[in-house]
């Protein structure tokens, strides 16, 4: 199974002709992503040859979804462009729309936010600023590298790209159902509790580790989340114990507001939710490896 | 970023929120003329992004311009909570009646806007939510539909302000709603919103914290940026496009991601507890393409800091491969001793990931006396703590 994204996943790239748009489409199809088409308006109704894959290049998202039967955007377009990208993605009602792009002003993504509200919720977002998400053997939609692990059945929800990666690579025996990237912004579409939640439901996944750092009350509230809900086990990290209070460590949304959104604050929280959090990432990778046995 | 006073009354005033007049002064002998053209009297006012100066004695009345000079000489060099006051603000007296507060600012946890607004202003509002929550009215504001004059109205209502103002403060909010977004604001805040004694309506002091990220449409912003307030590595380190943050330990960090990098300093700082306490010296995301340039951008960075005894280059190859970083820090290092730099704190470098090995092997063959390398994060910051308590 695995969760948002499978094997049936086709995927469209908006900002696909842009560099770092085709660097990652090359990367997605090496990976075996179905990567069905682009979208770009200046340049619709072309193809581009990509490793010897023809992609076509439609004018809207909603064009290549007619075309196609897209049911994935990945989203790679600059910070000024972003809001008018997820609108459009909106508008045309993708299930999924996966917004790599860092630096999107908060306004911009509050706005994208409510609109999708607005209009019914059909599109589940991801990010922005972060790497997406994989369902390793599946498909890839986004910036996480293919070749660190293997399918498996541990699930891995994020807001940082490579501790993402390092994660993965500590448990690259065990192997994952799906990772999923949810970005470092102060407001982000998809969080820990709706990853939870999925990999709750994903019959092929056995466990879960959630990653989490300094900043908003996004795992406290996935603490209570799993009390309430959650039976399988999960394995927690959180980090930016050192971080100075009122400083923005590299992550938009990672910052100590008062006492409040301290790492101190959201480990007692999952502790106190029955999740076993690591004190660094090599021992939470331990943790994972004696829960799933 | 957040913006000193009299920024924030500048931003208020060009949307149109009423202000008093004022201007901001760096030497005390200016108050006379500034203080002559607001009418003879001011109020002295300590320009630092820190609450409770007037307390510490940072707002004072002065009664003629000769006073008004005494009062900016007192305050200008004072220290408030570890800030030194470098300019004061003269703004004009007013005949306050009531003090009210209104705010708006992103709420992180519902995915949205809020307003904020009480009857009960010219206290720390974090008082008047602890000990009178009720007094505090809390109203969600929808980012695509904004403050319409509806929405106002349900604020003022919510707040209970009196009767005979409700319409002026329902103009005000919607003119410093104007200001958050058209601003790319994280915070908009008036602490007091007074009545005066004609029954007027105005900010009084303010608050205003404004998105980075929104830079690149903001043009305006570059220029209210405190630079001589900015520590000079972290100013340096900005220059050069990097993404640093200063801090007290010894142990200097090289780190790509910005979740690698914080988790790095915390595994600094668990390593340091067995060697005397030493502390991570920074936080530096050199990001996914590092390149031998950025390496070497932040080499320099991190060993011009006189507190770094050793270096922690931390980098797990993602898209990056480790080949690639490690001939990054090999030209790094010639590029620094290339141009007369002397490189003499030890490095400890733990690459994994994508090429992990052919990156092990270009360490282990430049055969840098001061690099060495082990396999693991952990073992890494445990080896990199040790060095720096050595020292």
């Amino acid at each position: 199974m695995a969760i948002f994204l499978t094997k049936d996943s086709k995927v469209i790239v908006q900002g696909m002709t842009g560099s770092e748009g085709m660097k990652h489409t090359r990367r997605m199809l090496a990976s075996g992503t179905d990567i069905v088409g682009g979208v770009n308006p200046r340049k619709a109704g072309t193809k581009v040859d990509v490793d010897g894959t023809e992609v076509p290049v439609f004018g809207t998202v909603k064009e290549a979804i007619e075309a196609t039967g897209a049911d994935v955007s990945v989203i790679f377009v600059p910070p000024a462009f972003t809001k008018a990208a997820v609108i459009e993605a909106i508008d045309a009602e993708i299930p999924l729309a996966v917004v790599i792009t860092e630096g999107v002003p908060v306004h911009d993504t509050a706005n994208f936010w409510a609109y999708n509200n607005q209009k019914g919720n059909k599109t589940r977002i991801v990010g922005p600023n972060c790497p997406g998400l994989i369902s390793p053997g599946q498909s890839n939609a986004g910036i996480i590298p293919a070749d660190i692990t293997k399918a498996g059945r541990i699930g891995l929800v994020s807001k940082s790209g490579t501790l993402t990666y390092q994660m993965m690579y500590e448990l690259s025996d065990i192997g994952f159902s799906s990772a999923v990237g949810i970005g470092g912004d102060p407001v982000i579409g998809t969080t820990h509790i709706d990853a939870l939640q999925a990999f709750q439901d994903d019959p092929d996944t056995d466990i879960i580790v959630m990653i989490g750092e300094i900043g908003g009350d996004a795992e406290e509230r996935a603490a209570a989340y799993i009390k309430e809900h959650i039976t399988k086990p999960v394995v927690g990290y959180v980090a930016g114990f050192t971080a100075p209070e009122g400083k923005t460590m590299g992550h938009a949304g990672a910052i100590v507001s008062g006492s409040s959104g301290t790492a101190q604050a959201k480990k007692e929280a999952l502790e106190a939710a029955g999740v076993k959090v690591g004190k660094t990432p090599s021992e939470t990778a331990r943790l994972a490896r004696q829960l799933i046995g | 970023m957040d913006l000193f006073e009299y920024q924030a009354r500048d931003l208020f005033a060009k949307h149109g929120v009423p202000v008093l007049d004022g201007e901001v002064i760096d030497t005390p002998e200016a108050a006379a003329a500034v203080t002559e053209r607001l009418g003879g009297r001011a109020v002295v006012k300590a320009q630092v992004k820190v609450g409770g100066r007037g307390k510490a004695g940072g707002v004072k009345l002065a009664a003629d311009p000769a006073d008004a000079v005494e009062k900016a000489r007192a305050i200008l060099g004072m220290d408030i909570k570890g800030h030194t006051v470098h300019k004061v603000m003269l703004a004009q007296t007013a005949d306050i009646k009531e003090e009210y507060y209104v705010s708006f600012l992103l709420d992180r946890t519902n995915r949205t806007f809020l307003a904020m607004a009480s009857v009960q202003g010219g206290v720390e509002i974090e008082v008047v939510a602890e000990e009178n929550p009720e007094a505090l009215a809390k109203i969600a504001v929808d980012a695509v539909e904004g403050v319409t004059p509806a929405k106002a109205a349900e604020i003022v209502a919510a707040a209970k302000f009196p009767a005979e103002i409700a319409d002026q403060v329902a103009e005000v909010l919607q003119k410093l709603w104007v200001v958050f977004v058209k601003e790319d604001a994280l915070l908009v805040e008036v602490n007091p919103l007074v009545k005066t004694g004609e029954g007027k309506i105005v900010a009084l002091d303010g608050k205003v914290s404004l998105d980075e990220n929104a830079d690149f449409r903001q043009p305006e912003h570059e220029a209210l940026e405190d630079k001589a307030a900015a520590n000079p590595l972290e100013a340096k380190a900005k220059e050069k496009g990097l993404n640093y943050v200063k801090l007290e330990g010894e142990v200097g960090i090289i780190g790509n991601g910005a979740g690698l990098v914080m988790s790095t300093l915390d595994v600094v700082a668990y390593a340091g507890e067995n060697h005397g306490g030493v502390k991570p010296a920074n936080f530096l995301d050199i990001g996914g393409g590092a390149s031998a340039e950025v390496m070497a951008n932040g080499l320099e960075i991190i060993l011009g800091d006189p507190d770094v005894k050793s270096v922690f280059v931390n980098v797990f190859g993602g898209i990056t491969a480790c080949d690639a970083v490690a001939n990054g820090i090999v030209q790094a290092l010639e590029l620094l001793s290339s141009k007369g730099e002397a490189v003499t704190k030890p490095l400890v470098v733990r690459l994994d990931g994508n090429n992990a090995e052919l990156g092990r092997k270009i360490l282990t063959d430049a055969n840098h006396p001061l690099v060495q390398q082990v396999d693991t994060m952990d073992g890494a910051a445990d080896k990199a703590a040790e060095l720096a308590a050595a020292k």
